[in-house]
């Protein structure tokens, strides 16, 4: 025999913001966006620090002038949507995805060689995890050809793969690009497949004529770069310590006057002394031309030198908060602001994705070095610790598994009650590596940086959901997530 | 739905699931209860541990009582270290404490052996 005792209501697990005159609420255990009226309001205002009964509920509602029906069918929707609940539920976790869940793109370390020397760079900087001693230098085309055989292979039932080109300077094997872009159009081709590329580079090696291959190719191109002279010089320098912005300028130029297929983005890598985002990103976007900027801050371990401390933190989120309202004010005129930083995360919330791992590493991205290797991603080529696999013979399961059971977002205690692990799920793997020498540590050194930030752009998607929305959908289409 | 308005692609997803329970959801009398079948889509939540009405627990059963526990009180911390197959709050004969009881050969004798563990 069970006696049963009157279960009472709470509120579910949700972010409350407000945007364009209007009350949102972001429920994590969906990652869904509602815009919710006085009613709702009610109800949670009445259950703000308690919990009540049905029948209390239903009391309290009535004793403001509602029906008793219509206060009924209030909570009914409440609960349906799971936004209040009753009694203690689990928390709802994201369903790791399936053991075979299906390759889509692999990063080809083409060499590991690089002809700058950036201070801060994680393949060759302090806090380096890669192991390249007695490994090759630069990727064979055997090696190549291997990974896009694997890639075809891995790719089950998917319509279509895609190739990042990476190093090192991924410009200094120029001549590889050529060879295995021929070999996997022809091989994707064969297998009922389509294939999109992209490629990062320094730009110092850029030319007329690499310039019209990628062009030509469809080639989508980041250029890893820091800003105007004297912040680009500061860390982007050649072994002999002179700066490489003299030498970029022009080549860029041809680039984004040239190149005429695909996005041409800047990724920004912010450090001390390089936080004047609003600058950087005008001299990017106005002065150069780029179409997209994105920054993140640089990846360390313990204090460097160019380690960016809380106080830079907090100033970097303030300029970020500057071109945020910005990209506000673009989309409300319907037009596209180019801060990359924004655009990826007003993706992630049209989709309403409720993430279990941080990110594709390891799932359906892994990183092949240039000896054919396999690892979570490019940040980790490499490096002993984390071959997952070669090439040539398939994906090391046992590794795989065991890497994407340490950073499923239920292993990380930290995030279980954070409302903004739908989209952050604890953050950068290599990050957490680098910094806590676990890949399933929650990054915790930049949770109230996340939660900042994730707040401003759901204040962004809710004036815009409210104010302009054809925008959203736009958008959705224009990044194919509709 | 009357008083969310979804604005995501997530919540579209929601507001059509609800449009669905509503239809079949007639009668508003049933909320109250919330009585629900363990097979049910989506599923209710089960706690761990021995609380449900089939194995009430070690303690007190749901009720607050001891009639309807799974095991006899005097019984049940032994009968729970070795027998039992729930995750609960004793010492776990299989996966953390397989020598807990090992000093106590009488329990009505040597039950002072029995000592705290730290999983």
């Amino acid at each position: 025999m069970t006696v049963m005792q009157a279960p009472a209501y709470r509120r579910a697990e949700y972010h409350g913001f407000a945007a364009g005159g209007s009350a949102f609420v972001y429920l994590v255990s969906a990652g869904a966006i509602f815009e919710v009226d006085a009613d709702v309001r009610a109800v949670l205002d009445r259950l703000e620090g308690q919990e009540l009964t049905h029948a209390d509920m239903i009391r309290a509602l009535t004793s403001e002038g509602r029906d008793a029906a219509e206060a009924e069918a209030l909570v009914r929707e409440l609960r349906a949507a799971r936004l209040i609940q009753l009694g203690a539920a689990a928390p709802v976790m994201p369903q790791a995805p399936p053991a075979d869940f299906p390759l889509q793109a692999l990063v080809l370390n083409v060499t590991n060689q690089c002809n700058l020397a950036c201070t801060y760079c994680y393949e060759f900087g302090a806090d380096k995890i890669a192991t390249p001693a007695g490994k090759p230098k630069y990727m064979t085309l055997e090696t190549a050809k291997a990974s896009v055989d694997l890639l075809i292979a891995e790719a089950v039932g998917r319509k279509a793969v895609h190739i990042t080109f990476f190093g090192g300077e991924t410009l200094m094997n120029f001549r590889l690009l050529r060879d295995v872009v021929e070999y996997a159009n022809a091989a994707t081709a064969a297998a009922g497949k389509g294939i999109t590329y992209s490629l990062t580079t320094n730009a110092t090696l850029l030319t007329e004529e690499i310039v019209t291959f990628l062009s030509d190719n469809r080639i989508g191109v980041t250029v890893s770069m820091d800003g105007p002279p004297e912040v680009q010089d500061k860390h982007r320098v050649y072994k002999n310590g002179k700066g490489s912005y003299a030498v970029i300028e022009p080549r860029l130029r041809t680039l984004i006057a040239n190149h005429r297929t695909r996005a041409v983005t800047a990724r920004v890598t912010l450090t001390e002394g390089v936080t004047d985002v609003v600058r950087i990103f005008r001299h990017l976007k106005d002065d150069l031309g780029f179409h997209e900027v994105g920054f993140a801050p640089v990846t360390t371990g313990e204090e460097r030198a160019y380690s960016i401390d809380g106080k830079g933190m907090d100033d970097v989120l303030a300029q970020f908060t500057v071109l945020a309202d910005e990209w506000l004010e673009y989309a409300l005129r319907g037009e596209v602001h180019g801060f990359t930083n924004v655009s990826e995360t007003i993706s992630e919330l049209i989709s309403g994705v409720n993430k279990s791992h941080p990110c594709g590493a390891g799932l359906g991205l892994m990183g092949v070095s240039p000896s054919g290797d396999l690892s979570p991603c490019h940040r980790f080529t490499d490096a002993d610790t984390h071959v997952m696999g070669h090439v040539s013979s398939g994906i090391d399961r046992t590794k795989q598994s065991d890497f994407l059971a340490r950073g499923h977002v239920e292993a990380k205690y930290d995030c279980q009650s954070c409302w903004a692990r739908p989209l952050c799920a604890g953050g950068c793997h290599h990050e957490a590596f680098v910094r806590y020498g676990d890949t399933g540590h929650a990054n915790l050194h930049y949770c109230d940086w996340i939660r900042q930030w994730t707040d401003t752009c759901l204040r962004i998607y809710g004036e815009l959901a409210v104010k302009n929305p054809g925008f959203l959908e736009r958008f959705a289409e224009r990044k194919g997530l509709s | 739905m009357k008083h969310l308005r979804p604005i995501n692609k997530k919540a579209r997803a929601i507001d059509e699931a609800v449009t669905q329970i509503e239809a079949v959801a007639q009668n508003p009398d049933d909320m109250e209860e919330d009585v629900v079948a363990l097979q049910q889509q989506p599923r209710p939540h089960v706690p761990m541990g021995c609380t449900l009405s089939f194995s009430p627990g070690w303690e007190v059963d749901a009720g607050g009582g001891t009639a309807g526990l799974c095991q006899p009180v005097e019984r049940d911390i032994y009968d729970c270290y070795v027998t039992c197959f729930w995750p609960v709050q004793v010492p776990d004969h299989v996966n953390y404490s397989p020598d807990w009881a090992s000093n106590c050969a009488t329990a009505t004798k040597d039950w002072r052996n029995l000592d705290l563990v730290f999983p």
